[in-house]
Order: structure tokens, then sequence, then C-alpha cells
């Protein structure tokens, strides 16, 4: 089983396929987290009525597979659109609004856990809504969001294994060519499995004892 | 702006397939559920038994099911146990790669849920002169079900949005195989795609909102 015919440039060709697996997350996850704090406060600070319609569509994110999603904008923006765009972009826009209507959620969670008490406090100290947020919401509200923040990022590490149906070719797909050329399925499998579990795990473990240890006060 | 003809009526006259298809994801992703259900309370045993390597076994499951891509679980099934000799139609693998990700996720919903059950009511049922698996079965487990109530919700949401991954298994009767079926026929993407989004949008809405008038009838105090 561990005699393999894989060569240096199989390995190298798998490390590219890694390589784009972490561009692609972290480029959804950084937009994906601004563009989620702006909705998350958005929707905190207009009330549920008038954030409505915003809510609907980050709803919709969430209840549609992400592989349609990457159809369907794939398909929108080259031939509805008619503009010619890289599978890349698309599937980094799709995964960005994904992570966005996640983590506009863990925001607003966020931001609610912090007591309205102690907001008015700030408020009535002469703070502006501006330093209110900055120097008492966010230090509190992170506390409470980051660790499931974290499991958010490497959820969106494992869907962008979804980006292969728009031609990117990352560490599962390249996967995927090197099992039709070498016909080894089970280890080629089991090390594209480690990487990703290699990267995950130590993370998602952090994340649980960050969780624990802040909960305490 | 739009140089692009929709046809509609052409994608909605496959809506009959495309239900089927639907009906297909809908029994995938409630019987993994079960499943899942099943081998979550089996690896949650495990992980009580105090035994080193059951509860290794629960661990290991639970840590793989959760930092790998569904994909590669399903994609393992299919062709990872296609390198031993075992050759699973596409429905299984998928039936089984969802199973095994949700016995992983919801194993770890039901520790979570076991925390917020006070030891005491297992010692108490224990002094009544129940064994340990009775008071686990009448005592523990019931509670521990409710409480994690929700998070199976979303775990049976997740199910049916993985069903799209059989994708990679060419599994072809379910709706997103049924949609690019059809779509390999008749290239009209936009307007295929758009209507299984709908569809699936219109599903995981059901979902939730029947858990929710389901809990409010079955938890009521």
């Amino acid at each position: 089983m561990f005699d393999t015919a894989l060569n240096a440039n199989d390995l190298i060709f798998l490390a590219k396929g890694a390589g784009m697996t972490l561009v692609v997350t972290a480029i959804s996850v950084f937009f994906g987290t601004v563009l989620g704090i702006v909705f998350g406060v958005f929707r905190y600070q207009v009330g549920p009525w008038w954030a409505a319609p915003l809510t609907f569509v980050l709803d919709v994110f969430r209840s549609i597979p992400l592989l349609i999603q990457l159809v369907l904008a794939n398909a929108f923006v080259t031939t509805v659109l008619g503009i010619r765009i890289s599978g890349f972009t698309v599937a980094c826009g799709v995964l960005s609004l994904y992570t966005a209507a996640y983590c506009a959620e863990i925001v607003r969670g966020g931001i609610e856990s912090v007591p309205l008490t102690l907001r008015r406090a700030a408020r009535s100290l002469g703070l502006s809504w501006r330093q209110d947020m900055t120097n008492i919401v966010m230090p509190l509200a992170t506390r409470v969001a980051l660790p499931s923040w974290i499991g958010l990022a490497l959820g969106v590490m494992k869907d962008s294994a979804l980006v292969y149906i728009v031609q990117v070719v990352e560490l599962l797909k390249s996967t995927q060519i090197l099992i039709t050329r070498l016909q080894e399925p089970l280890f080629l499998l089991m090390v594209c499995g480690a990487f990703y579990f290699l990267i995950s795990f130590p993370i998602a473990r952090f994340g649980g004892y960050l969780e624990k240890r802040w909960s305490h006060d | 702006m739009f140089n692009y003809n929709f046809r509609w009526n052409q994608a909605l006259n496959s809506l009959p397939q495309m239900l089927e298809g639907a009906l297909v994801t809908i029994e995938i992703a409630l019987l993994s559920m079960l499943i899942g259900i099943a081998v979550a309370i089996l690896l949650t045993v495990f992980r009580l038994s105090g035994n080193r390597i059951l509860s290794a076994i629960a661990t290991t499951w639970v840590e793989i099911a959760r930092n790998t891509p569904a994909l590669f679980q399903i994609y393992m099934v299919h062709f990872g146990l296609g390198g031993f000799g075992i050759h699973l139609s596409p429905f299984l693998s998928l039936l089984i790669g969802i199973a095994f990700n949700n016995a992983g996720y919801l194993a770890e919903n039901f520790r979570g849920a076991l925390k917020a059950i006070p030891d005491t009511q297992a010692r108490a049922a224990r002094s009544l002169g129940m064994s340990a698996g009775k008071a686990f079965r009448h005592v523990v487990m019931p509670q521990m079900l409710r409480i994690s109530f929700l998070p199976m919700t979303n775990q049976m949401v997740w199910a049916i949005l993985m069903t799209s991954l059989g994708a990679v298994v060419a599994m072809n009767t379910d709706l997103y195989g049924v949609t690019s079926e059809l779509n390999a026929r008749t290239f009209r993407t936009f307007e295929l795609f758009a209507i299984a989004a709908v569809i699936f949008y219109v599903i995981t809405k059901a979902i939730t909102l029947s858990a929710r008038v389901l809990a409010a009838r079955l938890f009521r105090y």
C-alpha cells in the first residue's frame, strides 16, 4: 500500500492544490468577516423590521447548497451577464458572501451578549456611539464571538473543497486528478485527508480552549 | 445588459423530474439522520463507558468527521473503500458518507447536552436500583435528545444541503444529480439551478418550521 508511484512533481502538484485551498479560504474569510461585521451591526442597529430584506438574503445563502450557489453564480456572471471572469474570482465571491451570511449571525449574537445597561452607562458617561462600539462592545463581543468565528473559518476551509465545480483546482480536486492517473485512491486520499485534518484539528482545539477559558469569567 | 434569453418554460417542463429528485434528497437526508442519531448515541455510550479503546474509537470518529470536508468523506467512502475491493452504489456511498458526518457532529452535540444534565440524576436513578444501562436509557438519554433537539434540526438541514455533494460520486437520482443531468442535455444552467435552489430553500424552510411546531408540541411542560 505504501510503495507508491507518487513522485516529486506530483507532490508539488498536491502542494499547489493545498496552497489554492488556503488562498481561497483566506480571501473568503477576510472579506466574509468584514462584510459579516457590517451586516451584523446593521441588523442589530436598525431592528428586525428594517433589516428583514437583508435577513432574508442572508438566510437564502444558508439554506441553499454551496455547490448550487457556485454553479448559479458562475452561470449568472458568465452567460447571463456575459462577463469573462475566472472561476477563482467567482469562487472567492460566493464563498465570501457565504461566510458573511454566517458571520453576520455570529456578530449579532456577540453584540446582543453585551448587557444593554453597560452600554447605556457608557453612553451616559458621554461616549459617542462609535466610542461605545469600539471600546465597550467590541472587546466584550469578541470574547463571545471568537470561538464560533474560528469554527466558521474552519468550516469555510472545508467547504472550499466544493470550488472544483467552477474549475478551481484545490487540494481535493488535485488529489482526484492524481488518483485518475496513478490509480492509488486510498493512499492519495489519506494524504489529502491528513492535510485537512492537520490544519483543522489544532485550530479547532484552540477554539475549544478559548471557549472554555473565556466562559469562566 | 441582458443578452441572454431566459427560457423558463423549458426548465419548468422538467419540474416533475426535479421534484422526484427532491424526494430522493429528502429520503437520503432522513435515512442518514436516523443512522446518524443511532450511531451518535452509540458513540456517546462509548465515551461514557470508561473503556479506553471504545472511547478512543468514538473520539477518532468524531474528530475525523468534524475536521475533514464532507465531500472528502463521501469521496473516501466511494473510492477509498473501492481500494479495499468494496464497491458501493452512489446512493449507498452518499448515504454512508452523510451518516458518518452526521454521527460525528451529533455525538459532539450530545456531549454538550450531557453537560447540562446534572450527575445527581443518574446517581439517583442508580440508587433506585436501575442498572447503568437502564439509567442511561430511561433518565439521561431522553433529556439529552430533548436538549439537543435544535442542533439536530440544524444537522438535518445540513444533511439536506450535503446531498448535493453526491455529484462527486456520480449520483444522478437526487435533486442535484437530476438537475445537472438535465443541464447536460439542455444547457439551461441558470434556469435549472435557480429552480433547484428554490426547491432546496423550500425544503429547508419546511424542515425548520415543522421542527419548531414539533418542538412546541413535544416539549411543553
